[in-house]
Order: structure tokens, then sequence, then C-alpha cells
């Protein structure tokens, strides 16, 4: 069976990996490239749990067929924290306890990055629809709404202090 | 959020500290079922019976086994036979069928090859040749006069031995004289109900790598159970239990789905015929065909009740359809009949098979099909004494003493305690929204001990590890790190809590019934206790007084004997382990128990929503659960339950069910058709923690898990008819059977 | 199956032509969970994302140009396209989550050929063409011609859409679409509804009536649009409009509603739909 030779950014990283053209981008990720941070949780965009971003935008990467992402950027939860230095939302999560069994997390914690990098004052309502994307069994949404919350106020008062 | 009550004050038991292990979880580094990869492993595939009920005439493999990348494939035939009353029978028929397959999904084959695509190409090339027999779809038909038998295997349990039935329990419970009591009555209210299955909806599909060498199979999985894993894949593979080690991934949520196994005898038997690792993963679609719902049910509900509010009656009769094997569905159904002191009570309950998938838990299992329709029943009572729905219940709520339906008296409860804290919360003392109509119901679990043990080992620099065999599946390994904080007198931060793997802890019952924080903090608690007498002991020791002497206190050892000061100079923890050498080697402990005394929770939910009366749209506006927790030891974690309940039971009353074709298959496998809310369905859940604590815990913790899923069907169902009239009797209240309904007014 | 990636139109008919069992896609977002049942086994799939002018939109000579391949969050976050024809880019923004609106495009939603797709109805209202091109050059067809039935279109197997012409409306013409789903988000349409309505002062000079999920493809409503131009909108209309659409719907029981349900809910959104996209037409569109 033949493999494509596959070059792109991941997570800041010049990185390649080889990936049969039907693979999708999240088994490349996972399989290939050894991030199991992003998870399939329903393997055809309706659950959220692959959530990446692809040149800065959401996407499920179980739609993207691996020979995409050729000469892309692509940042997985693995490249959201600075070393041990958690992002904002990260640490909400944590102290909100936005997470029980933490496999949706790593979506979740994705597309809210890009909420806010899009929207930092978002609503309550704007935040609900901008992660209707991503399925939560467990919680009920409701400390995950918090936790972006308070992790947008957090964002805006430390770019207020120019930092 | 706060508790109502705190009855003692604790240094950590009631904080918030961040779950040890949520660091890893957030940065994507924590290992669940599907993450773990093993040199050379293969990929496992199964293929399923297109049927709902078919005789297996032979399958043949040649082909599969001749296309690229195959290593083995594996049937029926590969495992042992075991006998049909064995235990874990059903469990291995349903893991891989034994000539026969009893539903749309059911596994009858399976192949282990070098990549994903190979093995499932190669299991689209098992040629099976089906005999299709009748089936059986729906409780009525299982029930009927002349019914085909959906399973040939079952047999109604605790009755004479007898024919093959499709019922596998026939439960009838009697007290008082209802018929006169009803008579008596001056309202009486009787509806008849039903729910369609629905699927517990974890996020994370089954999944599992197992390794076999040297005669055993070395299991990654993610279970609720990893002991049951291990002692159900022995069974099915007909070796004893030190030929499985279990390693338990963290486990993407389970609410009782994960109790039980599809896959680990099925890759042990592929990793032994191929000599490699398998890996095995379900697809989305496996999981809803192919692993258990909720069983669905049929109910008629009569009560009876004074002009003053005494509910005198209730007259019930229940089914529960549990799919192809047997199943106790409606015996608990019966048991989760305990909210109001009736004491007048009839109920007959079944058990029903059908050609559908096996049931398997759901959160409280068979509580929220009663409570849907015992709830909607009682609002319909309140509504027609004139009588605000909470008062009602507050007249008959359950007690200490009261007997549940089974005849058990409950132990101290909070059930009065949890209606008043809604009837002065800040949602019930405001009025509904413009345009929305308000609901409440109540909802009961009993909770269960069962068999737990730990460890808790000192390290030599006073920190702690807490060794315990619950899986984790909402916090509890941060509820175990409080509990040993509290009890041991140490930061909470200086103890590592782990759940280890079969080898290397004791036996633990799997992490249901709400019982982690129950039976397993129990045996930490313990452990702990244990500890302490040690530390008191070396302490002594090193104080050079007598041990009856020492006491423990906030982390120290002290007596008046050992320096000045009216307690002497404490000893710390540290300061002890720092000599454990000296003064007779490491400091551990363990404990193990069957634990005793579990306290049943009640929960007390309310409901503020809009009905579009030209679409039937449900929207949500307002909702507060209510619960009791006993001690709430970690209250974000409590809150998550009460949560997290709340919005799959508000999934379950509004847009949840499988749909079946008229060949018994699924028509709704993905989670496109499967609609589980979504985050834009939602108002923010508000909670109310009560803590009524239970005397048979250190902590009185009480089992919260489950019951925040039983009052929600129930409470929406009563606002839909305070908003519109109607009485919604069918589950789910989808926007079709809102407005066909209002159509109807 | 393998991927090509070309970057030009004229490449990417050739490998349509060559390849039998070929398929283009953009987002993939329909065609990859058919890939995965085994519904759909493309022999090539001709990524047309890296081709420039299906990725683009722009303005020019009183038309929109949109790339066929374009994703539908690049429209609805277009002000001046959403300001110009809200009820389409509501209807594209209405095609799944942010996930979805990200990889999702005109393009596949029209020629997956389902009957639900969001965005088709708001096009047809506008008299949106697509410009497709194959072996034998280009050719430009009413969007409404598109779709035969679910899942079929009219194109050759070796053609797809290259982009999408929408003419700027009159003045005073407000459009809208309008759904109904089961949830809040992430379902397919169960109905689907677009107006558009040229406005002249309080009495409607033209309309457009569309609906979605309730016949094999979308359908215009001639009757409704009858009964909307020349009116003022009052009580009497709206109610003929709503019947007029139920009497139009030829829908199907499925797992996503009934025949009964979608009948009666498309009179409802079909009425909505007019009442917004007439308050859209007086207030400036």
């Amino acid at each position: 069976m033949s493999r494509t030779h596959i070059n792109c950014i991941v997570n800041g990283e010049p990185t390649d990996f080889l990936a049969a053209d039907a693979t999708s981008l999240l088994d490349a990720l996972r399989d290939e490239l050894g991030l199991i941070g992003t998870k399939e949780g329903c393997g055809t965009g309706d659950c959220g749990s692959c959530s990446v971003l692809v040149d800065g935008k959401l996407n499920c990467s179980c739609l993207i067929l691996a020979p995409e992402a050729e000469g892309r950027e692509i940042t997985t939860v693995e490249g959201i924290a600075d070393g041990d230095q958690l992002h904002p939302l990260q640490q909400t999560f944590l102290e909100g306890a936005a997470l029980q069994c933490g496999i949706c997390t790593p979506g979740f914690l994705v597309a809210a990055k890009a909420l806010l990098d899009a929207n930092p004052d978002p609503t309550e309502t704007e935040i609900r629809y901008g992660l209707a994307g991503n399925l939560c069994r467990c919680t009920g949404y409701d400390k995950i709404v918090r936790a972006v919350q308070e992790a947008a106020v957090q964002l805006n008062s430390t770019s207020k202090q120019g930092v | 959020m706060t508790a109502t009550e705190n009855p003692t004050n604790y240094k950590w038991v009631g904080t918030r500290p961040i779950r040890h292990d949520g660091f890893d979880k957030v940065v994507g580094k924590a290992r669940f079922g599907a993450d773990l990869n093993l040199p050379g492993q293969l990929h496992g595939a199964f293929v399923r019976s297109p049927h709902a009920h078919a005789r297996i005439v032979s399958i043949d493999t040649s082909a599969a086994e001749a296309m690229p990348g195959v290593k083995a494939v594996v049937t029926g035939d590969d495992f042992p036979a075991l006998d049909p009353t064995h235990p874990n029978y059903d469990t291995a028929v349903n893991c891989m069928a034994r000539g026969e397959a009893f539903y749309h999904g059911h596994a009858v084959a399976a192949v282990a090859a070098t990549t994903k695509a190979e093995a499932k190409a190669a299991a689209a090339a098992v040629e099976v040749e089906y005999e299709v027999l009748p089936a059986v779809l729906s409780i009525a038909d299982s029930m009927a006069d002349g019914a085909p038998l959906a399973n040939p295997n079952n047999h109604t349990k605790f009755a004479p031995p007898g024919d093959p039935s499709n019922l596998a329990t026939i439960t009838n419970l009697d007290r008082g004289d209802v018929d006169q009591a009803m008579a008596d009555a001056d309202v009486v209210v009787e509806m008849g109900f039903d729910c369609a299955h629905v699927h517990q909806g974890y996020i994370e599909p089954h999944a599992c790598v197992v390794d076999y060498g040297d005669g055993k199979a070395n299991v990654w999985c993610s279970s609720q159970g990893h002991f049951r894993v291990r002692s159900m894949t022995a069974d099915v593979l007909g070796v004893d239990n030190s030929k499985v080690k279990v390693v338990p991934a963290e486990i993407g949520g389970g609410f009782g789905g994960k109790t039980t196994i599809y896959l680990e005898p099925i890759a042990a038997k592929l990793s032994e015929k191929s000599g490699k690792p398998v890996k095995i993963t379900m697809t989305r679609e496996e999981v809803l065909r192919g692993s258990g719902p909720a069983p669905s049910a049929e109910l008629r509900i009569k009560i009876g009740a004074t002009k003053d509010g005494e509910l005198t009656a209730i007259d019930g009769w229940m089914a529960y359809g549990v799919g192809a094997f047997s199943d106790m569905a409606g015996l608990i159904g019966a048991m989760s009949v305990a909210s109001y002191k009736f004491p007048n009570l009839r109920m007959e309950t079944y058990t029903a098979l059908t050609n559908t998938p096996k049931s398997a838990a759901y959160r409280a299992p068979s509580a929220p099909h009663a409570a849907w329709a015992i709830e909607s029943v009682v609002d319909e009572v309140a509504t027609e004494l004139g009588m605000d729905p909470i008062d009602l219940r507050l007249k008959n709520a359950a007690v200490e003493g009261d007997l549940t339906a089974m005849g058990m008296p409950h132990p101290r409860v909070g059930l009065v305690e949890c209606l008043e804290a809604l009837k002065a919360s800040d949602h019930y003392q405001s009025e509904p929204a413009e345009g929305s109509s308000r609901g409440m119901a109540v909802g009961f679990w009993f909770n269960i001990g069962e068999e737990s043990s730990a460890t808790v080992n000192l390290n030599e620099d006073g920190t702690a590890n807490v060794i315990t065999g619950s899986p984790d599946i909402g916090g509890s390994r941060a509820s175990m790190a409080l509990m040993a904080a509290e009890t041991l007198g140490i930061d909470v931060y200086s103890i590592t809590p782990i759940v280890a793997d079969t080898e290397s802890v004791g036996f633990t019952d799997v992490t249901e019934g709400s019982r982690a924080t129950f039976a397993t903090g129990k045996a930490v608690v313990e452990a702990c206790e244990d500890l302490i007498e040690q530390l008191k002991a070396r302490a002594a020791t090193i104080m050079g007084v007598d041990v009856g002497e020492v006491a423990w206190v906030d982390g120290a050892a002290v007596s008046p004997g050992h320096g000045g000061g009216e307690g002497g100079d404490p000893l710390t923890l540290a300061q002890i382990t720092a000599q454990a050498k000296r003064t007779g080697g490491p400091l551990t402990a363990t404990a193990s128990l069957n634990a005793a005394g579990a306290g049943p929770s009640f929960a007390v939910h309310c409901a503020d929503l809009k009905v579009d009366e030209e679409t039937g749209e449900i929207e949500i506006v307002r909702y507060t659960a209510v619960q009791d927790a006993g001690t709430a030891i970690h209250p974000s974690y409590v809150e998550g339950q009460m949560q997290g309940g709340s919005v799959q039971g508000i999934g379950w009353a509004l847009n949840e069910e499988y749909i079946y074709n008229a060949d018994g298959a699924m028509e709704n496998a993905s989670f496109l058709d499967y609609r589980i809310p979504v985050a834009s369905d939602l108002p923010l859940i508000e909670t109310i923690i009560v803590e009524v604590p239970n005397p048979a815990h250190p902590y009185g913790v009480r089992g919260v898990g489950e019951t925040g899923i039983v009052p929600p069907m129930a409470t929406i169902g009563n606002a839909v008819k305070a908003a519109t009239g109607v009485r919604m009797t069918s589950l789910p209240m989808s926007p079709p059977k809102v407005l066909k309904r209002l159509n109807e007014r | 199956m393998h991927y090509v990636a070309p970057t030009t139109v004229g490449e990417a008919c050739s490998l349509l032509a060559d390849n039998p069992g070929s398929r283009v896609f953009a987002g993939a977002t329909d065609l990859v969970p058919q890939m995965r049942t085994g519904r759909l086994e493309p022999s090539v799939m001709v990524d047309l994302k890296r081709i420039d002018r299906l990725m683009s939109v722009s303005h020019a000579d009183g038309r929109w140009t949109i790339g066929a391949a374009t994703p539908a969050s690049d429209l609805t976050h277009n002000a001046a396209f959403t300001a110009m024809h809200p009820g389409i880019s509501e209807g594209a923004g209405l095609i799944g989550s942010d996930q979805i609106q990200n990889r999702s495009s005109l393009g596949g939603n029209l020629c997956n050929g389902s009957p639900a797709a969001d965005s088709v109805p708001g096009m047809i209202a506008a008299g949106a063409r697509a410009v497709i091109a194959g072996a034998g050059g280009e050719r430009t067809i009413p969007v409404a011609d598109v779709v035969t039935g679910p899942g079929q279109t009219s194109l050759a197997a070796d053609e797809f859409i290259v982009e999408f012409e929408i003419d700027d409306p009159p003045a005073n013409t407000g459009d809208a679409y309008l759904r109904m789903i089961p949830r809040t988000e992430m379902d397919i349409a169960v109905v689907g509804a677009a107006v558009r309505l040229t406005m002249d002062g309080d009495t409607v000079s033209a309309a457009g009536v569309v609906l979605g999920a309730v016949a094999p493809t979308a359908v215009r409503v001639p009757e409704a649009e009858a009964a909307l131009v020349g009116s003022s909108l009052d009580a009497d209309t709206l109610a003929a409009v709503a019947a007029a659409a139920s009497a139009a719907c030829n829908p199907i029981d499925d797992k996503r509603g009934t025949i009964e349900y979608r009948t009666q809910v498309a009179g409802v959104l079909a009425k909505r739909a007019a009442a917004i996209a007439a308050e859209r037409a007086q207030n400036g569109a």
C-alpha cells in the first residue's frame, strides 16, 4: 500500500510523516506522530473530540484527509501550553472542575481557544453556540462555560496590562 | 452553590483542590483506552450480524484469511463452551455469538490485521450464512401469548425451573390493601407511559489493547472496573484470573455502560493466535449498534390520594425491554420506588427480552423510567387537589423508618431537606420568566457498598501514595486524596492518589452504584487510621513514652510527656517517616472491606421552560438540581455529578431515542441522529448540595453519581403540562410528538 | 484511494475525466462519513481548495462571485455579503458547528444533493447561478437546476461547480432563512424555509419562497409567492403563505421528522421567514 510523505508544521515544529491518502488527519496525528491528545469520539464530525486548528481555524481532524495537511500549520491540544506554563483556559478548566472524565477536554480547549482568539469577550450564548460542535456527556456544559468565561476575563485583564 | 449544612469543620474535606490527574488531562498526556500503542500491534475488526435474530449456519473465513495483512481470525468456536447457567455465559455469548445471532450488530467473528483498513476489509470478506429466525422487537411483542423466543437460553429468574421464556424477571410486591385504598380515595389518577431505549452516550468508544504472552493476557483498557474485566475475560477465555492482568486506562465516560466487556477476550484470542498485541477500538456506530443501551419501558401507574393530600395508594405495572439477554431491570425498577410512604402499594414488574442489543446499566438503572411515570402522576394529583407540588411531596416524603416498595426501612435520608431547600431556593421563590412555566420532580437511588481495597504508603519524606482499584470516572481520586488528607492531617497536595492494576492492589468492585467515594473512601480512611496507629507507635518509640500517651492531632503525634506545653512538642508525620527505618521499617497500610451502610441519595429538580406551540420545541430557561450528598468531599465534583446527571436526563426527556426499523436495525446509529444535548441547548444548571450525613461513613458520604438522572424527565414533563395543559406520556418529548399532542388539545 | 490537489480548474477537469470514480471535494464533511460507512469508495479524491478561483469571494459588476469551495465561515464573516444577502449568509452559517463551518462549502452543500441542505433554499430564492466546468468548457445554469433528486445532480461525472454568481438584489429587498431542528445546533434540517421579498413601501412587489427538507429537492412555492406579491403581509396573507407552503410539501417519514410534522412546520417557518424578510427589506437591506 502506497503512502504519501507529508510535510507540515505541528504545534510550531516542522514535522513530516507518511500516511495512506485515505488516512484521516486525526489518525495521522495519533498513530504516526504519537500525539494522542486529540481523540476520536465519532469519526463523522459530530462530536468535536478531534478538534484541531488548521492555519488557526477550528476543524474536525477526523474529516480532513492526511495529505491535506501539506504545508499547513496544525495546532493540537499538546501545543496550547508553553511547557509547564498552562494557557489560562487550561488553568480555569482545572480550577473550575470543567472536566470529569476528560475525554472531551482536548477538543473543548482547542475550540475554546479558537473562540476566544476570534471573540475575546463572548456572551454566554456566544460561548454555547461557539462550542456547540463539542459534545460533553459528563459535565452538562455548565462548568465548561464558566471556565471559558473566567479565562476570557483573565485574558482580557492580561492584555489590558499590556502583557 | 454552597452546602446548606456543614456538620463538622473539616480542614480538607469540602475544599476544591485541583485534581491530581488534571494536568495530564488538559495537556493531552492522559492515556485513555485507545491511547496505547504497542510495537508490532495488529488492529482488530468485527463481523456483525445483519439480522435481528438468526441461526448461524456457517462461517467461512478462508477469503478473509487470505487477504493482505490478516494475521488471525476468530469465531465463537475459538472460545470454550460455557454452561448456560454460568454467571458469565451471557457475557461470553454477547462478546461473540455461538451459533445464534441475537440482534442486529451481534458480533459473530473478528479479524486482526496489520492496519485498521486491512482489518475492516477482511471483516467484510468473512462469509456468514444465516438462517433468519423470527425476531421479537418490542416489549408488547415479547410479552404476547405465543411470542417467539428472543433467546432460547433465558429462563425466568427466582422462579421454579421451567420452560425458556421471554421474561427474565417477574416481581410482585404487595402491602396494605390497594384496592380498598383506591376505592376510599378522593382522587385517583391512572396513566400509561413509555420510554424508548437510550444510550449512555459516553464520548469515548470502547477500546483495548491486549498483549498475549506466556499463557497470559495483558489487557490495557478503560472500564469502570478492571477486576470485573479480569474475571469476565478469564471466564470467556476459560482460564484462571491469574492469567489475565488488566491495567486501567483513564476512562472517557461510562455511566454504567462500561461495567461489562465487549472486546477484551476477543482481542486476547486474536493476540494468542497471531502472536502479536491486538488493539481493538469500536467506532461510534458500533458503540450504538453493539453495546448496551438502557432498557426501554412501558409503565402504568395509578395513585390514590385523600383530599388533604395524603398519597394513600400506588398500583404500578412496569415492563422493561432489555435486549436479548437476561437482566434484572424490572426488579430494580421495583426497588427504585421509595420516595413516598404509600401505606398501600402494589407493584407488578417484568423484565422482557427482545432481539435488540444487550442492555447495560445506565446511571440509576430502571429508576429514571419509574420516576418518569410516578412523578408525572403525582404531579397530576397535585393539580387535581390544588396543592403546590412541593407541599404535596413534603406531606408524603419518605423519612427514616418508612418502607421502600421492597419493604426495606429507610435509614436516615434527606428527601425532606431537599424539598425544603428547593422551596427556599431563589429559583422557586422567583416567578418563572415571561412566557415560561415551571415543573419539579423527585428522584431516589439506593446506592451500593460492595468490596474495596486500599493501600496507603508513606514515603520517606512524609508524602503519601493512596492506591485504590476504583477507576476514576468523575474526580474520585481527588476525593480519596481529600479523605486521606483529612484523616492523616497532611496537605492534600502531598498525597498522590492512583488507580492501580489488578496485580498491584487488592480486589475492588466496579465503580458503579455510586460506591467509589463511599466504599473505597471507607477503605482509604481505614488504611489511614491503621497508619495513624503505626505512626503513634513509632512516635512513642522516638519520644520514649508509652504509646497509650500518644495522640494524633493535626498530622502530628503529641504526648504530654514529650517536651513542654500542653500537648508537648508534636512530632510531625514527616519527622516520623524520616525515622521509619530506625523505628521498624517502611510505613504502609492496607484495608479491605465489604462496605455496609451505603446511604441513599434523594434529589429534587426544578425546571422553567417555554414551549413553542407552533413547532413543539421546548426551550429550558432555568434549571436547578438539589441533592443530598451526605457530605460533599469535593463540592465541585459533587456539583459536576448533579449537573451531568441532570443533562443526561434532559437529553432523555427531549430528544434521545433508539429508532429501529421493521427489521430491528437501529436507524440513527451516529451522534448526528442520536441526539445528545449540545451546549447551546441548555442554561447553566444551578446546584444546591444538601448535606444530611450518612452515619455509616466516617465522613458522612452518600453516593451522588446516579440520582441526578432520575428526576429530569418528569421535571420537564410537569413543566410542559404547566405550560400547555398537555400531559406528555411518551419519551422522548421530541418536537413532532409535542406538536401532535398540542394539535389534539 | 488517491488524493490529488490541482491548482487550476483545467487540471481538475482533466483529473476527473481521466479517473472514473473520482470525486471532487472541498470540506468533505458529507463525503468522509460516507466513505467511512463504505457507502462511497472514490478512486481519487480531487481537492479543490488549492485552486484560488474556487476559494475567493468577490463583488463586482453588480454581483457576488463565490468560489464553490470557499468555507461557509468565510462567507458568514464577510460583512458586506451578509448585509446584502442576510438570508443566504444565515443559511450557510447554519451548516453545522464552527468546526464544520470552517470546512463546508456552498458547492459541497449543493452537490451532496441533500434536500435538507441549509444554503440551497436561499440561493434559489435569490436566483443564484452555478458556473460549471467540465471537459467541454464552462457553462452556467440556475442553482435550482443542479440538484435533481436526493444525492443526485445534473452534472456529468467530469463536471464540477467552480463558482456561484448572485446578482445584487433590487433596492428594498430582504431575505431570511429559518430552519427547524430538534436541538439548537448540530442537526440536519427537518424543515428549511427561505423567503426573499422586495418591498414597495408596505407592499410586497416581488417574492421568492423556497422550502428545504420537505421534498426530494428544495422546492419553490409559487402559490405562496403569488399570495405575497401585492400584499402587505396581513394575517390573511400570512395564513395563505403558510397553507401554500404546507401544500407544496412532499416529504417523507424518516428518523428526523414525520410527513405530518414537516408539512405543518413548513407553513409556520414560511410565515415567520416572510416576516423577517419584510423587516429586513424595509429597514434598508
